[in-house]
């Protein structure tokens, strides 16, 4: 009792951060998802700022494998940061809802609310409105929606005036509503009683009953919103993202001769004479632009070289790789970590295991072994 | 007195080469920087006591008639050109101009077809042909069982003397074929005469005048040839050095490679030299005096600029020609690949073919001139082309497709032929 005292006043998160991140391979066979740099900053540090930034001081990592690398480099930055980090260890995978009952006893060390997100969104996070949408109507838990082009794609949610959700509805055949779940949560920590430590989807197996029982509340997300966990969406996040920071701060993006749009560039990174670099790319630190090359629609990462007269388009190039002269690269192609694409080659689509030097080009989309 | 005669067709004729020969003829094509029949009157200028070239085809005057004239002026020698006033077959076109070919006597005459790229061995052909007293003596050369059934067939008797010869044989019949290079005597229009002569008598008693072609339609290979051998007066004189048709567009770059690299043994100065003024040379690559290449380009190896062309500052060009007056923009790549004249290739655009050369694991393979479409009906992959004035726009890639002359590109195409 004593102990439940003195974290009263503590904000918590709970992140799925999940398994492998298959769906973002070959980046993730060199370095866990939630490490990879999405515009120049680990995926999950976006998270655990903007948490920070309102006012949680505790974030559980619900993970599912061995996440040492995961530990060491996010325990610095959670430090710097002020936030205790606690890693929650699923022996066996336990969905989207099994990792809340596993950290229930931090979860409701207190009566007040706590996050949960998906750790594959990137939006403007809305975690202060949250907070004051979910105390206003009072109820178990809150979700956050985001508006979508064609919601036949995904699972919608039907809600009414106020925000209070009536139903889920899979894959609608018919126009129902345009609103999907964004991946992010305020739940009351009553909610756990509803979860039992076994695999449970908090989607299909917790949510329906919850809306059921008028426990349930939407709120509308502003701003962008995607789920990056795949190449493709990946770009267009950081695509939104840049976008985002030109609204916000645009002292943060960088300018200079051969700057076309919104281009996010490391201090340390060096770019060559006679480049066009942009709209929309990300260039990570130590990362050498040579004189002569293009790139558009990329993310750069760490260490990464583009050589002279190469012309990049859609792409990921991973750390520490090399695009040789006069190469052409495009149809999100993503090269692993230390990837050497020789001089003149044309790479369409193609995903490469790390470690791999290119000789012949690749015309059609492959994965390179 | 030495002769030489080219036999260039018409315009009805060397339609695979197309979209090339569309608006020049086939044989003026520049190929290592010089139109195709340039290549043979050089090698006619090397032979000592050769009087005249003459020039045998169905185009209008008027297509050949500059060019003529600087040759003349270019190698100061009688060069004229013979207008069919019908197609007449490689051999009644001879046989029509007979006499101009006859006039001032000479001893014996070279018979070129212009479709073909060699290292025309005519002195030696000229020896071999006097020291056999030879009507006609055919350059042969060595090709695969499997190609040989593409080519004109002969067998050889010890002393050089034809003994057999069929002209693309469904079977197998031998290695050894006619590569469209010959020395003749004057004597040979008393054959084509009497050719004519049964070719006339057939058709009157036939009235076989249905089939399209001239009464006067006479075939060198199938008319003359076939009719000499076993005679012991055809003679073929075996040579090992390169030599290859020149049929379709793609074969142009294999001849492009092979006519740079001749330069390179009898004639390097026509060559770029490795540190070269203007911009940074890989092996054998021809800069037409007039043309404009940014130093930071790096063009070869293989490579041919055409007059007044225009390469840009970090421009690639690997295994192509660029014709006259084309221009590349900065930091574009060509590779395998044939720009036409006044064409325009945008910044960061990439052009590239594939190439269809020999198989050179293959002793004495020759160049495939595959059909257009597999039997798939897709498109085979082969060397990119752009007609002339065809634009492609920045940053765009054109991948194993054949543009059409003046078209205007703003989209990227792969595998396509753009009508």
């Amino acid at each position: 009792m004593p102990e439940k005292k003195k974290k009263l006043d503590t904000m918590r998160a709970l992140i799925l951060v999940g398994g492998y991140g298959t769906r973002l391979r070959p980046l993730t066979l060199s370095r866990p998802k939630p490490l990879v740099e999405f515009a120049n900053k680990p995926m999950l540090l976006h998270q655990i700022e903007a948490l920070v930034e309102a006012g949680v001081t505790e974030v559980v990592l619900a993970v599912s494998y061995r996440a040492e690398q995961m530990e060491k480099e996010l325990g610095e930055e959670a430090k710097k940061l002020g936030v205790n980090l606690i890693f929650s260890h699923e022996s066996e995978p336990l969905g989207t809802a099994g990792p809340l009952a596993l950290a229930r006893d931090v979860l409701s060390s207190s009566n007040d609310p706590f996050f949960v997100l998906n750790s594959d969104i990137i939006c403007d996070f809305p975690f202060k409105e949250l907070v004051n949408f979910h105390r206003n109507h009072g109820r178990e838990g809150t979700i956050v929606v985001t508006k979508v082009e064609e919601p036949s794609k995904y699972g919608v949610v039907v809600y009414g005036e106020g925000g209070r959700i009536n139903s889920f509805i899979e894959k609608p055949q018919e126009f129902v509503s345009n609103k999907i779940n964004a991946g992010m949560y305020i739940l009351n920590p009553s909610v756990l009683n509803r979860i039992k430590l076994q695999p449970t989807s908090i989607e299909k197996e917790v949510f329906p009953g919850m809306a059921q029982d008028g426990e349930l509340y939407a709120m509308e997300l502003q701003g962008f919103w995607m789920d990056v966990g795949q190449p493709k969406d990946f770009l267009t996040g950081m695509c939104m993202y840049l976008a985002s920071l030109r609204q916000k701060s645009p002292g943060k993006l960088y300018s200079g001769p051969g700057i076309v749009g919104n281009v996010l560039v490391d201090p340390t990174a060096k770019i060559g004479e006679g480049c066009r670099i942009g709209p929309n790319v990300t260039v990570g630190p130590g990362v050498i632009l040579e004189d002569g090359c293009c790139v558009k629609k990329c993310t750069l990462l760490k260490g990464a070289t583009v050589k002279e007269h190469a012309w990049l388009e859609g792409c990921i190039v991973g750390w520490r790789s090399v695009v040789g002269r006069w190469v052409r690269m495009e149809g999100t192609t993503v090269l692993g970590e230390d990837v050497i694409v020789k001089d003149e080659l044309y790479i369409n689509g193609g995903q490469v295991l790390p470690h791999k030097s290119i000789a012949t080009s690749v015309p059609e989309p492959q994965i390179i072994m | 007195m030495l002769k030489a005669v080219i036999l260039i067709g018409g315009p009805l004729k060397g339609t695979r080469f197309r979209p090339l020969s569309l608006d020049i003829p086939k044989p003026l094509f520049p190929v290592a920087g010089l139109p195709m029949i340039q290549h043979h009157i050089e090698a006619c200028t090397r032979v000592p006591n050769l009087g005249e070239i003459l020039i045998i085809g169905s185009y209008p005057t008027s297509d050949l008639h500059q060019f003529v004239q600087d040759m003349t002026q270019m190698y100061g020698l009688s060069i004229r050109y013979l207008q069919e006033f019908t197609a007449l077959g490689t051999a009644g076109g001879m046989y029509h101009f007979r006499d101009q070919i006859r006039s001032g006597s000479p001893e014996c005459f070279f018979i070129m077809n212009g479709d073909v790229c060699a290292d025309f061995p005519l002195q030696d052909m000229a020896k071999f042909h006097i020291s056999k007293h030879s009507l006609v003596t055919v350059m042969a050369t060595e090709a695969t069982r499997q190609q040989s059934l593409n080519y004109g067939c002969m067998v050889l008797k010890k002393g050089g003397e034809v003994d057999h010869y069929v002209e693309k044989p469904s079977t197998f019949v031998s290695t050894l074929i006619n590569c469209g290079v010959y020395i003749a005597s004057s004597d040979i229009f008393q054959t084509m005469a009497d050719t004519f002569y049964a070719n006339q008598q057939q058709e009157k008693l036939l009235q076989l005048n249905g089939n399209g072609k001239d009464p006067a339609y006479m075939s060198f290979e199938q008319d003359v040839l076939m009719r000499l051998a076993g005679s012991d007066r055809l003679f073929a004189l075996p040579v090992t050095t390169w030599w290859s048709q020149l049929k379709s567009a793609g074969s142009a770059i294999y001849a492009n490679r092979h006519y740079l690299a001749l330069y390179r043994q009898s004639q390097p100065a026509r060559l770029c030299a490795a540190v070269h003024g203007k911009c940074h040379i890989i092996g054998d690559v021809y800069i037409h005096p007039t043309a404009t290449v940014h130093p930071t380009a790096v063009l070869g190896p293989n490579v041919s600029v055409g007059a007044n062309a225009m390469v840009g500052p970090g421009v690639r060009i690997r295994e192509s020609i660029v014709l006259a007056e084309a221009q590349i923009q900065a930091h574009s790549i060509i590779l395998h690949s044939i720009v036409g004249r006044g064409s325009r290739v945008g910044e960061w655009a990439r052009v590239e073919g594939t190439p269809c050369d020999p198989n050179p694991d293959k002793p004495f393979a020759k160049m495939e001139n595959p059909p257009l479409f597999n039997t798939n009906g897709k498109l085979n992959p082969s060397i990119t082309i752009l007609g002339t004035c065809v634009s492609l726009t920045a940053e765009k890639i054109l991948l194993n497709s054949v543009v059409l002359p003046h078209k205007n590109l703003t989209r990227s195409f792969k595998n396509e032929i753009i009508l």
